[in-house]
């Protein structure tokens, strides 16, 4: 993308195709980039939208994604149920565990301290991690849709993938859907009015409690979405969890505490870097994007899109 | 803060006032008895080499690793209110240092520790921009990205990992040993670790209750009851918590470097666990009684017993382990000592500090309002 030649020499058309073919490597690279981070903020929504209403960071997020992945795969396989059944017996049954989880352990555990709610989810990573180890084995498993599993279209010369594209637009379609939810709806409402105060969402007559249970009743059912989309997308074992959280809590971090537009930037501040990091060495695409996450951090501590919390 | 800190310092002839009418007490009548029993625990743990079949030597090797970790984290999680989640970062920092050492240029593993603790320094500067939960999540972060740059190192193995070379299997005073104890090389080299990890257990210990009973260890109870109002009397928060947190990086560190030691073999998983340095670590203190120097150490005797009973059962094991550990910060928050202890009145290591009336010259009553510190 430097000064061109102004004479076209044979070489030196040579040396265009050759820039041009590595500029649309690295645009390659970059819509890749891209299209990875609509993973991570379906990784990231769901912790995001507990972290707006309730402040609490869920250690067990990445684990509950996998144990989402497991219990698809189960009743795919298992059961030899399409996925996409196997997608309408799952999403109620997370909102459930969701909202059964909150009312049971975490709502005893939310207070001023931040010990006990880290704790709780801490140990629950712990026993989610390794209940799915017990029952599945420590074998790296798969989602399959075979219609569009390798899939691609091409557009202006770059193969996509299918998948990857369709992950996007769910984030997309997921993040839009749940700031409808909370901007344009009366539980909307009443979850902004619980972040913002607790004591007096009380005084209007709400049950704060049961709002925290139905929020993380519905970042479960993100949770089971993403894992739908990571366990097409690669493969998953037991020990995929922490890694899944990690990525989910840097989207946050990067695209602002609590700002759930913020984690689609965030997820795509990652993604790149990764893709980058990957193409040049495999084992370098992880490492990659945790320096990008810490330079973020360094440099701008509140984020991207900041919102003002009292956390 | 320069404004508050000059408040401070038109209130202090006040205190100084109120001071003779109350005088502060630390210590119980029992200090002294405990102190003395403690000293002797300390001199048959010493000697017990002689003894003591050889697995058990190494089962106390184990508990007095794991009692150093658990001590570090209770200090920064119970005392300073950082709950960290990346303590393995300077477990593993610690091995990987020993080993690039021994491996490199044979020196010794102290240094490895005091490494660690310079590298804690970059890595406290990063996490501090981030509180609580954040906090956690961050130190998990860097975390990873030591275990997956020390998995780049070729030099030290690259992500399986090597052995310590055969020339380290001798560590120093092994000949003494061998010749005192009338033991073979390898009982010889567990018994120099097992007193190794011995006096890095009682150091940490002695030093954290030491910590506690000074200026440092009131400033952390004024941080922990409110940071803001402490900042404003002049404790320097920031300061404290940073100071903590160093100071455990560098003891789990030289635990690390010790651990690896003995095992004689790291990889970047095993050196950097966030299962086997974090959540036991965190199991033992939380079981134990977060807050207090005697859970860690109830929290560590039980752990290694349920090790040796349960561990057979694989992940399950763990997830017994995970369930009890929040049922504990549910039910009995205080844990197994905090508990007891308040039960019966207890206090092996008195770090709290209580206001004392004088009524009359002679006669002393403890005042209302305890303040735990």
């Amino acid at each position: 993308m430097g000064v061109l030649p102004t004479f076209h020499t044979k070489s030196s058309m040579q040396r265009i195709s050759a820039i041009s073919r590595q500029t649309m490597q690295v645009l390659d690279i970059v819509i890749q980039g891209i299209l990875l981070g609509g993973l991570y903020a379906l990784y990231a929504a769901g912790l995001s939208l507990i972290f707006g209403v309730m402040r609490l960071v869920n250690l067990a997020h990445g684990d509950l994604i996998v144990l989402a992945a497991y219990l698809l795969l189960a009743l795919s396989t298992g059961f030899g149920l399409p996925l996409p059944f196997a997608l309408i017996i799952a999403l109620p049954f997370f909102f459930a565990l969701g909202y059964a989880l909150q009312s049971v352990l975490f709502n005893r555990s939310l207070g001023a301290q931040v010990l006990p709610a880290l704790l709780v989810s801490f140990g629950l990573s712990i026993i989610v991690q390794n209940g799915v180890l017990e029952l599945f084995s420590a074998d790296s498993r798969k989602l399959s849709l075979s219609s569009i599993d390798a899939m691609s279209i091409d557009l202006a010369g770059i193969s996509v993938g299918v998948l990857p594209l369709a992950t996007f637009f769910l984030a997309v379609l997921l993040l839009g859907s749940l700031s409808w939810v909370f901007y344009r709806t009366p539980l909307g409402r009443i979850l902004r009015a619980t972040s913002d105060s607790a004591e007096i969402a009380q005084l209007m007559g709400i049950n704060p409690r049961r709002v925290f249970a139905i929020a993380m009743g519905l970042s479960f059912i993100v949770i089971v979405l993403a894992a739908l989309c990571m366990g097409l997308r690669a493969n998953f074992d037991p020990s995929a969890g922490p890694a899944r959280l990690l990525y989910a809590f840097e989207a946050v971090v990067i695209g602002g505490l609590g700002s759930l537009w913020g984690t689609l930037v965030g997820g795509i501040v990652l993604g790149i870097p990764q893709a980058l990091g990957g193409a040049i060495d495999t084992e370098w695409q992880v490492l990659t994007g945790h320096l990008v996450f810490l330079c973020a951090l360094l440099l701008r501590p509140a984020g991207l899109f900041p919102r003002q919390v009292q956390a | 803060m320069t404004e508050s800190n000059a408040t401070a310092g038109h209130v202090a002839p006040a205190t100084s006032e109120v001071s003779s009418s109350y005088r502060m007490q630390m210590g119980t009548r029992t200090a002294p008895v405990i102190g003395s029993v403690a000293a002797l625990v300390m001199l048959a743990l010493i000697g017990l080499p002689a003894i003591a079949p050889r697995d058990l030597l190494q089962n106390l090797t184990l508990l007095f690793f794991l009692l150093t970790l658990a001590q570090c984290w209770n200090l920064l999680a119970g005392y300073a209110g950082l709950v960290s989640v990346g303590q393995q970062a300077f477990v593993g920092i610690g091995a990987y240092v020993l080993f690039a050492l021994v491996a490199l240029a044979d020196i010794e593993p102290l240094l490895a520790g005091v490494v660690a603790a310079m590298i804690s320094l970059p890595v406290g500067v990063a996490a501090f921009r981030l509180r609580g939960p954040y906090f956690a999540v961050v130190t998990w972060v860097i975390a990873e990205i030591f275990r997956l740059l020390f998995a780049q190192l070729k030099e030290l193995g690259g992500g399986t990992g090597m052995s310590l070379p055969r020339s380290a299997s001798r560590i120093a005073g092994m000949e003494w040993v061998s010749a005192a104890f009338g033991v073979r090389g390898p009982a010889a080299r567990d018994i120099i670790i097992y007193w190794a990890a011995l006096g890095l257990a009682a150091l940490v210990i002695a030093g954290v209750y030491l910590a506690l009973r000074s200026r440092l260890g009131l400033a952390l109870a004024a941080i922990k009851d409110d940071e803001i109002a402490a900042e404003s009397f002049g404790v320097g928060s920031l300061t404290a918590k940073f100071g903590i947190y160093v100071a455990t990086a560098f003891a789990t560190g030289l635990a690390g470097a010790l651990i690896f030691l003995q095992k004689s073999r790291i990889s970047p998983d095993a050196a950097f666990a966030v299962v086997d340095w974090t959540a036991y670590i965190i199991f033992i203190v939380v079981i134990g009684g977060i807050g207090t120097i005697e859970g860690p150490i109830i929290g560590a005797i039980l752990f290694v017993l349920l090790q040796n009973q349960m561990a057979d059962l694989g992940p399950i094991y763990l997830t017994l382990l995970g369930a009890l550990a929040i049922a504990v910060m549910l039910i009995a928050p205080k844990g197994v000592w905090g508990s007891t202890a308040e039960r019966f009145g207890l206090q092996l290591f008195p770090t709290q500090r209580r206001l004392v009336v004088r009524t009359e010259p002679t006669h002393t009553s403890v005042a209302e309002g305890e303040r735990h510190a």
